[in-house]
């Protein structure tokens, strides 16, 4: 495999605090309890899935904040996000009610998708939160299609999906990067390289480490950058959104990052698979995207280890609360089952 | 308004017009748009009347058009798919079975894909295995889509509308053997497509006949030659395969006491068992005077041989045939 990621995918570099000069105070303290808030959500349901209180599969993305929470700074609630199986952090950066999250993926008639789509398949359309399903590369097309039907209703809205490094791997992924760009579409295809398919390092499935050479192919525009420093994913993906609410046509953004749990619920999936070891694990954990804001802020002396000690206690308080309510919620009707299968 | 005579192409057509003309959400996407001498007379001059940002020509992506026209029902839009031929839509089976048919259950209802997948069956002239297939049966298997074989022309019109305006997911099937038929249509209806239901297009009293689309047709023409025999057909046409109603069906043969399916798909594992099964197990025990019969392809994939091609595809004879054959036991 041609490792043209270069240092990207080392995971020995990008330790330091990122770059976080004329950026807005509140913005980034905001950034970072988002960030923060995601964490301790999956965390929670980790072990809500070690313990046996979640009956299904969790795929969790602790490690990839960043780009979620980046990106979102730059999208607007008639915009129109898609996601895949690991999209816990696509949503809540959209809408931060990881009540609703905890109550979907505990089968409550109170969650998101009324209880009837677990921790695959989420749905906030109110907040621009279209739905998320497991078929990898399964809402991509229709993404593209999201943003077609923007341009038709003369919206500056945007069309966006999530996928994966793996998902590339899928044909209808190449249909719809064409089809975006020969209708001009406003379309962000958002590529979270994290190097893994399941127990797979890319380097057995593809020929370079690099997805952003399908948007060369396209001629799609496009920009690679380290996806876990939230300012750079945020300024990146602004620059491309504002071109495409501008009517310049569909853009790719690809993000480099990793994550901490293996692929589905809540071990470190050291044993399945090639190339994923715990010093990896550890050395990539020296890449975290809240570390690296947060000692961003404290060098700037905007933020300090005792205000993130309390932030920390609250959101404990907050995530638990949460959790035992919806642990107490009601289950949907036994005529759920078959009232939904039509509108 | 005075009544206008159409064929069943050009109902299709007139149903496009009227959509196009009374929703702005409406548009249409799929390959051969812009030169639509795939879909005969169904089409014609469409983008030239519309536009073409509504009538889309796309390149050769079966899957992602049929993807991006469910997300854009998403967002609002109502979308019509056009695959020419069915086989060619097998690429997009992710979008229609795993998302069309999923979204709204998946989401507690929330979601409304309120897409229509207009697929043609286009059979005969020799071309083969992979230009041929009648595939309903396997739509009518996944819930959550709606799945309309119209067989008569004010149907081919009316059903497409009605599917159009409706907002769950239609897979319309129209079949390029129905083409030829003619009729005198009112002025456009708006019609429910929830509460269509099995019609009982020929009434008689010796035989019900059970089927859809062009096997609609077959046994509509069955019943008019075995008239001077004295033998009366009852035909019964299915038109909305998923949800399947069978109360229309179920009176029709406690009437006749006799019943033959025709389906113009595969005989195992098709859509005709599927009509014996749900029948059978509703009627009494002793209401048939025979066996319930059935008449489908072979199972085997369409041969390009004219030969073997005429002895495949089942005709009118077969259909008097076989119900003679009934009621002569």
């Amino acid at each position: 495999m041609k490792n043209d990621l270069k240092q990207l995918s080392n995971p020995e570099k990008y330790h330091d605090p990122i770059s976080i000069n004329n950026q807005d105070i509140s913005a980034l303290k905001n950034m970072l309890s988002t960030m923060l808030l995601i964490r301790k959500t999956e965390q929670q349901l980790a072990f809500g899935r070690k313990n046996g209180l979640i009956g299904g599969p969790v795929h969790l993305g602790a490690g990839q904040e960043a780009i979620a929470v980046g990106i979102s700074q730059n999208l607007k609630k008639t915009d129109r996000v898609f996601g895949a199986h690991r999209s816990h952090s696509h949503l809540l950066a959209l809408n931060l009610d990881f009540y609703k999250l905890f109550a979907e993926v505990l089968g409550k008639k109170t969650g998101f998708s009324k209880g009837m789509g677990g921790s695959m398949h989420l749905y906030d359309q109110p907040n621009g939160f279209y739905g998320s399903v497991p078929i990898v590369a399964g809402t991509v097309s229709l993404a593209v299609g999201a943003a077609m039907a923007a341009k038709m209703q003369k919206t500056d809205d945007i069309g966006l999906v999530y996928i994966g490094d793996g998902a590339v791997e899928e044909g209808v992924v190449h249909e719809s990067f064409n089809l975006a760009k020969i209708q001009q579409a406003p379309m962000l295809f958002v590529i979270e390289n994290n190097l893994f398919a399941s127990h797979m390092h890319i380097s057995l499935r593809q020929p370079s480490d690099m997805i952003s050479r399908f948007a060369i192919a396209n001629d799609i525009p496009y920009k690679l950058v380290d996806g876990n420093d939230v300012v750079a994913v945020a300024k990146a993906s602004k620059e491309l959104i504002d071109d495409m609410r501008a009517g310049k046509g569909p853009a790719l953004i690809e993000l480099v990052t990793y994550r901490w749990y293996g692929h589905v619920d809540w071990r470190d999936d050291v044993d399945v698979g090639v190339a994923r070891s715990l010093d990896d694990i550890e050395s990539w954990k020296l890449r975290d995207p809240i570390m690296r804001l947060s000692k961003s802020m404290i060098k700037a002396k905007m933020w300090s280890m005792e205000q993130e000690n309390d932030l920390n206690n609250m959101l404990d308080k907050e995530i638990q609360t949460a959790w035992e309510k919806a642990i107490n919620d009601p289950y949907p009707s036994s005529d759920a089952t078959l009232k939904y299968v039509y509108s | 308004m005075k009544s206008q005579k159409y064929n069943y192409g050009t109902a299709i057509l007139a149903a496009f017009e009227y959509l196009l003309e009374n929703y702005p959400e409406v548009f249409v996407i799929g390959q051969g748009l812009w030169s639509p001498w795939y879909v005969g007379n169904s089409m014609t001059d469409l983008d030239k009347k519309f536009g073409i940002e509504r009538v889309i020509d796309t390149p050769v992506s079966e899957s992602a058009c049929t993807g991006a026209a469910i997300g854009a029902s998403l967002a609002g839009m109502k979308p019509i798919v056009v695959h020419p031929r069915m086989d060619f839509m097998l690429y997009a089976m992710d979008a229609v079975v795993n998302q069309a048919a999923k979204w709204s259950h998946m989401f507690g209802g929330q979601a409304h894909p309120g897409v229509t997948i207009r697929s043609i069956i286009n059979r005969g002239g020799e071309q083969g295995a992979q230009h041929s297939q009648a595939l309903h049966a396997w739509f009518a298997h996944v819930p959550g889509l709606r799945v309309v074989m119209p067989s008569t022309v004010a149907d081919a019109r009316d059903l497409l509308i009605a599917s159009v305006l409706c907002n769950d997911p239609v897979m319309y099937i129209d079949d390029r053997w129905l083409y030829e038929q003619e009729d005198e249509l009112p002025p456009v209806t708006e019609l429910d497509l929830t509460s269509q239901r099995p019609v009982v297009s020929l009434k008689g009293s010796d035989i019900t006949i059970v089927a859809s689309g062009h096997a609609s047709l077959l046994a509509r023409e069955a019943a008019g030659q075995l008239g001077s025999e004295k033998i009366s057909v009852e035909v019964v046409d299915v038109r909305v395969l998923n949800p399947f109603h069978t109360e229309e069906i179920m009176e029709s043969v406690k009437k006749t006491k006799n019943l033959l399916v025709v389906d113009s798909g595969w005989i195992s594992g098709g859509f005709s068992a599927e009509i014996i099964a749900k029948i059978v197990e509703q009627l009494p025990v002793g209401c048939l005077s025979n066996p319930p019969a059935r008449i489908a392809l072979p199972d085997a994939p369409a041969p390009t041989s004219r030969v073997l091609e005429k002895a495949y595809y089942t005709s009118t004879n077969d259909v008097v045939e076989a119900i003679k054959k009934i009621l002569d036991n």
